[in-house]
């Protein structure tokens, strides 16, 4: 997590610079001293330990012996696959759904302040008390889903034990947790586009349809370009729900880097563990930079 | 580099309070600080031993502290020694996981203390290292193997089995009653262990040095077909069809009551949960019994045994005399009745002097006869080898619910016990 702010720091600091800035040195100092101490200091000895074998008590330099044995967990390619395809699930979903709520919340309908703080509630609450609400609600025989469905006749699947599942059960509850805050942004996005081009499509006599497709979608990009980059480096560092939902069970089903890594650290493995963040902070960084530089091109040739 | 400043920081404060220590110590009064789990029966035993220790000492206050169980608190307290924060007395894993948090660096010894005498050679083996011992039991022993429901036996006329295939039969016959024959509780990962834990004495029974094996890399669970039946038992439970509906999501409260109220017959578990159904559910503490793992042999039946966690004092302690003192008591007759008092007997305690109440439950009257002269027991895996793979619980939960077949799962095991060995430094992995 440090690793992730670290980097975006990073990445502003020259383009700042090279514009010139209005404030003398010196004026940097705090901030500079604070970053160096929370940010980087971390950072480095994350690196360093991150090559040994770590107990807490004493490390022993291993190279990147760490980096090989990470490569080598059976379920490290699991993990990278689900921790991509339950980032693509839950972005996805949260752009789509989020955006047709922020549509419906901007129109005129009733109740609409009411139904507002409604969507956006479940983002207030515990992450890990939402995940164990939900594990009681999946339960495959006594949880309140599927007694609800057996009232109609149908047998529920196990939600969080059918490992075929798992996964999307959880991402299903993050979804349902997240897209308030996407929905927020997008609200901000709508509201945001002058009445004019309306008007100027009105008189051009275009349908509803053509009204979202050619005006409100186009010029919600930033909002969108937003929401992606959020939920997508939310998502593949997800970890509070699945840990709680499903300690990345059954078996190695719903495993993530992230619970891999925490599983590595739980065991007494801290060097490991450390160099999986390493890799995950790599990982995070060759996905999320170049869709960031293609969202902001994008927007760049409005 | 952040490592040494910290350590700097928490030099300075603990010599602030050394100072204020000594200070104290003048006045003739003692404070200790006593870590503890929060299982309910640790904080109901070590409430009663504070009150009784206190009651004998006025002049002495301990302080208990809490901390969670499973792999949090074993960081909590490997953070806590490495810090020098630790409290005065704590207790923690034996065995294998001793092991794990530098004994020799981080505890104060307690070889030639007085109360030491009365400790049984086995379970000093598993609490010392360097040449010294580290513990006293915070607990009695346990075994690891089957819990059933008695009324069930009655009811369907069944004899406690001796092997495998008898304990299969006996599950066909249940199932055919209609009742559930084995109950798993996968929503828990670590009970998803004990058909292949507690089945080790059988693999001893065939293959007496497995163990030493086993740490040399020259023994594997997949290559070794008695090890590898743990895995095929877990197997076969799962395939014949005799789980619980929920068994992917049941927790260990659920199969303890599962087993004592006869919604289950068989329960794969340690006899530590006769304190828990006792706490929980005492009108049926009677309805449940207790026998070790089946082997495929009836001549060689024999109980998997587990030894208690231990109380350990760290060396940072400000207070060593008191702490000492403290620790003996636990360790003693008098600490054993007080447990006895507080929380039932769930084991042969390991301390010479320690006696059992008469009316002892069936499924520790059960599990005695293994531990007296003439009976057989061997100590699990984790008390002869330092390697256990931290995966374990994920594999067994793969092929008791089907996911992956024994063979492969007995494999992938394997290669999480080298990483495992590998992170200890053991030579020839």
């Amino acid at each position: 997590m440090t690793a992730i702010a670290a980097t975006t720091v990073e990445g502003k600091a020259p383009a700042r610079k090279r514009r010139g800035s209005t404030y003398p040195g010196w004026f940097f100092l705090p901030a500079a001293i604070i970053y160096a101490v929370l940010f980087l200091a971390p950072t480095f000895a994350s690196l360093y330990f991150s090559l040994t074998r770590w107990t807490l008590f004493d490390s022993v330099f291993i190279g990147l012996d760490n980096f090989a044995q990470f490569f080598r967990e059976p379920f490290l390619i699991r993990g990278l696959v689900n921790t991509v395809l339950y980032a693509v699930i839950t972005s996805g979903l949260k752009v789509v759904i989020g955006m047709a709520l922020a549509i419906m919340l901007t129109s005129q309908i009733v109740a609409r302040g009411y139904l507002r703080s409604v969507i956006f509630f479940p983002v207030l609450v515990s992450t890990v008390g939402v995940g164990i609400t939900f594990t009681v609600l999946m339960h495959p025989t006594q949880g309140i889903i599927n007694e609800t469905l057996a009232l109609f006749g149908i047998a529920g699947p196990g939600w969080l034990v059918d490992p075929r599942l798992a996964l999307f059960s959880v991402a299903l509850v993050d979804v349902w947790k997240g897209v308030g805050l996407a929905t927020v942004i997008y609200i901000a996005g709508v509201v945001a586009i002058p009445k004019d081009y309306y008007e100027a499509a009105r008189i051009d006599g275009a349908t509803k349809w053509q009204n979202f497709l050619y005006v409100t979608l186009p010029l919600m990009r930033p909002a969108t370009a937003t929401v992606i980059t959020l939920s997508f480096i939310g998502g593949l560092r997800t970890f509070d729900l699945i840990w709680a939902m499903t300690k990345g069970g059954p078996g190695f089903a719903s495993d993530t880097v992230a619970s891999v890594i925490y599983k590595q650290y739980q065991a007494g493995f801290y060097g490991l563990s450390t160099a999986g963040n390493v890799v995950l902070f790599v990982l995070i960084a060759i996905l999320v930079v170049p869709l960031t530089m293609f969202l902001n091109r994008k927007q760049g040739h409005e | 580099m952040t490592k040494t400043r910290i350590s700097a920081l928490m030099g300075a404060s603990a010599l602030g309070m050394l100072l204020t220590a000594g200070a104290v110590q003048a006045q003739q009064s003692g404070n200790l600080q006593f870590l503890i789990d929060n299982g309910p029966q640790s904080v109901a035993v070590a409430e009663a031993w504070v009150a009784a220790f206190t009651e004998q000492n006025p002049d002495v206050t301990i302080d208990i502290e809490v901390r969670p169980g499973g792999g949090e608190g074993d960081n909590i307290v490997k953070t806590r020694l490495a810090t020098g924060a630790m409290a005065d007395v704590f207790f923690y894993n034996s065995g294998s996981l001793f092991q794990a948090i530098n004994p020799v660096q981080n505890l104060l010894p307690v070889t030639n203390e007085p109360w030491q005498e009365g400790i049984q050679d086995s379970f000093k083996s598993v609490v010392s290292a360097g040449g010294e011992v580290y513990g006293t039991p915070f607990a009695p022993a346990m075994g690891g193997g089957i819990f059933y429901n008695i009324p069930i036996y009655e009811e369907l006329g069944l004899e406690i089995p001796t092997t495998w295939e008898e304990f299969m039969a006996n599950n066909e016959k249940i199932k055919a009653a209609g009742k559930t024959a084995v109950i798993q509780t996968y929503g828990e990962t670590w009970t998803s262990q004990l058909f292949v834990l507690a089945d080790f004495f059988n693999v001893l029974a065939a293959e007496p040095d497995f163990a030493e094996k086993f740490t040399a890399n020259e023994a594997k669970f997949a290559t070794s077909p008695a090890a590898l039946r743990g895995f095929e038992k877990l197997q076969e439970v799962y395939e014949a069809g005799y789980l619980n509906a929920d068994f992917g999501a049941a927790t260990y409260p659920d199969g303890l009551r599962m087993v004592a109220t006869g919604e289950g017959a068989h329960y794969p578990m340690l006899t530590f949960g006769v304190g828990a159904i006792a706490e929980t559910l005492p009108d049926n503490l009677q309805d449940v019994g207790f026998f070790a793992q089946p082997g495929d042999s009836a001549d060689s039946n024999g109980l998997t045994t587990w030894m208690p966690d231990s109380v350990y004092i760290a060396k940072s302690t400000a207070n060593p005399a008191l702490a000492k003192a403290f620790v003996g008591f636990i360790g003693s007759p008098e600490g054993c009745d007080i447990r006895n008092e507080a929380v039932g007997a769930t084991g042969p305690y390991m301390i010479e002097g320690c006696e059992l109440p008469e009316d002892v439950p069936p499924a520790v009257a059960d599990m005695l006869p293994y531990f007296q002269e003439g009976g057989q027991n061997a100590p699990a895996l984790e008390f002869l080898s330092p390697v256990k793979g931290p995966a374990l619980e994920q594999i067994t939960v793969e092929v008791g619910s089907g996911i992956r077949p024994a063979a492969d799962g007995a494999a992938l095991y394997d290669e999480d016990v080298r990483k495992q060995a590998q992170q200890l430094g053991l030579a020839g992995w």
